[in-house]
């Protein structure tokens, strides 16, 4: 038995972080994402470059071919430093859908692109957990029609990946230029990564993944990685969270003593971890359960999603308190992490509607 | 307990009714927590209204501009039902006329309620609170900017940190000190500056909901008449005191509270994901639940908390636990509208399917901000121990200066 990362995962996570500490530090994320929220300045490239964004691509199309696991290492580094990447989109949601869905030829158009960086995806999702505003798309003679709100790394994606059909029966590749297809940019809290709203009015589809009709399994396994990625995500900023909290707490003086001297700050801090650190465990083996396809993999997900959110929502604001009224200002940037773990929460799925599975998945809801 | 309605009390509830219905348009509309910007003029003329009617200053004495009616319990309950049933502006909220104008009641001068206390209720004059400073949060008795004595004035120098509101207003009430030879707490006096005098300078802060809701005050050689200092030179904490002690009330009002739970509910009967409305959700309607019994039990607290002051009676470890409570309510009601909105509920800065116009986010945030403002939620679980329940302090947290 041996849990924990292998020595590849930890150098993936240090090579990372150190790239991202000196190429994108916070100062330069703000400067990036307050042209245009989700924008990542080019780094994305470099990033490519570090296998990041083929890290779920297999060797034979240009790819690391690591595993989830892998992915969520990654994600925790780049959420760790806010970094603005279509991380979740395109290195796994359509990552993912292409290498379940994808027939061999279409593999072989996309992914190695993918890899390199070049193809950006958005993917419009969430209709699959919550469907809102009549949105929703649906097919007519090969074509696409209705909206999707909340599509995911739209900022600078040169196509988006439409789950179709009330369960996403069907996956359809769309050109971000094609006739048809107009997309309208949301505004988020967190201007680390950008949304959009995708209207179909008849648009043209580039590529149809796998059957038409036959994609449930393929995009159930997309969303579940999707929401691996985010529960890592998670992970990484409240980490990130709780070590700046720390630091603060160990300089900021008042009453004549660090306010880390005090009880009730080294409380706040030591419960952020006693949360932290078991979810962690949790996140790597569902991620793992993932990767095996085990038949808990869906269970484990449900709840390391769901968990990840309820505690990330509490460390990131705990943060915060350690922090006072500096906590509180634009200019301290710890608000970049507690915006991005409030937006992870809600995406692909939010805490109750993630328990409600986890219970249907164990046969407990027959009401 | 008596919560007899008697038929003055009925009338009485006639009256708000109609009163409302026949203003309704001349309300403006209610805006998001505090109002931390100038008053508009639409607001100014209501607040008029409301005071001439009594629905505002109710309690202030007539010869400083209030209605002057005596306190009366059940009254004030009806007049908070009945603005909150038709979701109309209470008027004019904030630092001059919930935390100034009660301590200028308690430690005034005849002149200076006399020539404050007016314009403060109706807007005229706004108020910030010149508290913090940057080595001054948790440990406010550490202020270090100084005031000076030379002639009749006043000189001060110094810094003041989050200072909300500061660039819109006329006046700060400060804490600053005046007797440096005194013990830590015993040097402060408490004064009231014009921000207009030379020498002040006031630079916003951006917070982390995208406005400035707060400033840093730089006083340099800022010349302010020594008759400005409320009560004695030296007393400054005990009145600072007076005035945190009626900004926590401002900040746990429980009818502020009940008026977000209403927005919540009206929230919650209109969503709707997958075709379920959120109100028909088991789940989130048990979070509402929960939250609905925490917002009656801060309201009842309140009339409890309210009848004890009335009859002068000390409310012990009771009376101290209202803003650790309901600034914890606040942000959890803006934390359950949020997880009903979904996806949605991240949508800010004005986009397309934002609700409310980003009324919930902007109030998750800021209530984290009232969590820590006013005294941060660690220091008034101390409090509570140590005032309330006479709790040993903790060891060396008082070091002298
Ligand atoms: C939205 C907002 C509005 C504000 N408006 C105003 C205003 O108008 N005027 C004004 O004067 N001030 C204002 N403030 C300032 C506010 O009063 C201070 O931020 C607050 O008192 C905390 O002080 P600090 O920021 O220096 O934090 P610190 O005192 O440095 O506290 C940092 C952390 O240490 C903890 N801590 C400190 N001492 C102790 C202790 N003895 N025991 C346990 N824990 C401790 C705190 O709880 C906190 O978690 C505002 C603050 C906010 C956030």
């Amino acid at each position: 038995m041996d849990f924990g990362l292998s020595d590849e995962q930890k150098l993936l996570e240090q090579t990372l972080r150190r790239y991202l500490d000196e190429e994108l530090p916070i100062t330069r994320v703000r400067e990036l994402v307050a042209e245009e929220p989700g924008n990542d300045g080019g780094h994305w490239k470099d990033l490519a470059e570090l296998g990041v964004a083929g890290i779920l691509v297999p060797e034979e199309h240009g790819g690391s071919g690591l595993s989830i696991l892998d992915a969520a290492v990654a994600a925790e580094s780049l959420a760790w430093n806010v970094a603005p990447t279509p991380f979740l989109g395109s290195a796994v949601m359509a990552s993912v859908a292409l290498t379940t869905a994808g027939s061999s030829a279409q593999q072989a158009r996309w992914l190695p692109r993918i890899a390199t960086g070049e193809c950006r995806i958005g993917v419009a999702a969430t209709e699959l957990t919550s469907r809102r505003e009549d949105a929703g798309v649906s097919e007519r003679a090969g074509r696409l029609n209705g909206k999707s709100l909340m599509v995911l790394d739209a900022t600078g994606a040169d196509h988006f990946l439409v789950p179709v059909g009330q369960t996403g029966e069907s996956l359809a590749l769309v050109d971000a230029g094609a006739r048809g297809l107009t997309c309208e940019r949301l505004r988020t809290i967190d201007r680390t990564r950008g949304f959009a709203e995708l209207v179909f009015d008849d648009a043209e589809v580039a590529d149809w993944l796998g059957e038409r009709g036959g994609a449930e399994t393929a995009v159930c396994h997309m969303l579940n990685a999707g929401r691996i990625a985010l529960a890592a995500d998670i992970l990484g900023a409240s980490e990130r969270a709780i070590e700046l909290a720390v630091a603060y707490a160990g300089q900021r003086e008042q009453f004549g003593r660090v306010i880390g001297s005090f009880q009730a700050v080294k409380h706040m801090c030591a419960e952020m971890v006693a949360e932290l650190e078991p979810a962690r465990a949790l996140l790597w083996y569902a991620a793992h359960a993932l990767d095996g396809q085990q038949e808990d993999a869906a269970l484990m997900v449900a709840h390391a999603k769901a968990h990840l959110s309820e505690i990330g929502r509490e460390i990131v604001r705990t943060a915060t308190e350690v922090h006072g009224g500096v906590g509180f200002t634009d200019e301290q940037n710890l608000h970049y992490w507690f915006k991005r773990v409030g937006l992870d929460r809600q995406l692909l799925g939010g805490p109750d509607q993630l328990r409600e599975q986890a219970a249907l998945l164990q046969g407990w809801n027959t009401a | 307990m008596d919560l007899s309605y008697s038929a003055e009390y009925e009338s009485f509830r006639e009256e708000v009714r109609s009163f409302l219905e026949k203003n309704a348009d001349r309300a403006p509309k209610v805006g998001l927590l505090m109002s931390v910007g100038k008053p508009s003029q639409d607001l100014l003329a209501w607040q008029d209204l409301l005071i001439e009617n009594g629905y505002a200053a109710r309690n202030i004495p007539r010869e400083y501009g209030g209605y002057g009616a005596a306190p009366d319990l059940l009254k004030r309950v009806i007049i908070d039902e009945e603005f909150n049933r038709a979701g109309m502006s209470r008027g004019m909220a904030g630092q001059g006329p919930d935390m100034l104008v009660p301590t200028l009641l308690e430690h005034g001068s005849e002149e200076q309620k006399k020539g404050w206390i007016r314009p403060s209720i109706r807007g005229e004059t706004v108020w910030c609170q010149g508290y913090s400073e940057p080595g001054a949060g948790s440990d406010l008795a550490n202020v270090q900017t100084r005031a000076v004595e030379d002639g009749d004035d006043f000189v001060i120098n110094g810094q003041k940190i989050w200072t909300t509101t500061a660039h819109h207003s006329d006046m700060m009430f400060a804490l600053v000190r005046t007797e440096p030879e005194a013990s830590k707490h015993a040097g402060l006096s408490y004064i009231l500056i014009p921000m207009k005098t030379a020498g002040i300078d006031v630079r916003p802060l951006n917070t982390m909901t995208g406005a400035a809701e707060f400033n840093e005050v730089f006083l340099t050689d800022v010349r302010v008449p020594q008759a400005n200092v409320v009560g004695q030179r030296g007393e400054g904490w005990k009145i600072a005191n007076t005035t945190l002690r009626h900004e926590r009330n401002m900040l746990a009002s429980s009818a502020q509270l009940e008026g977000s739970l209403l927005g919540l509910i009206a929230l919650m009967q209109r969503e709707q994901c997958n075709g379920v409305r959120a109100i028909d959700s088991p789940l989130l309607r048990d979070r509402l639940l929960r939250l609905q019994a925490r917002v009656l039990a801060l309201r009842y607290h309140d009339m409890r908390m309210l009848t004890a002051r009335i009859k002068g009676e000390r409310g012990g470890a009771a009376s101290l636990v209202s803003k650790l409570a309901g600034c914890e309510v606040s942000h959890q009601i803006a934390a359950l509208a949020i997880d009903v909105m979904g996806e949605l509920g991240v949508l800010y800065e004005g986009s397309r399917y934002q609700r409310a116009d980003g009324r919930w986010q902007f109030l998750y945030m800021f209530s984290l901000g009232l969590i820590i403002g006013g005294g941060t939620a660690q220091i008034q679980k101390n409090i509570i121990s140590e005032r309330g329940l006479g709790m040993p302090r903790e060891p060396q947290s008082q070091t002298r200066r």
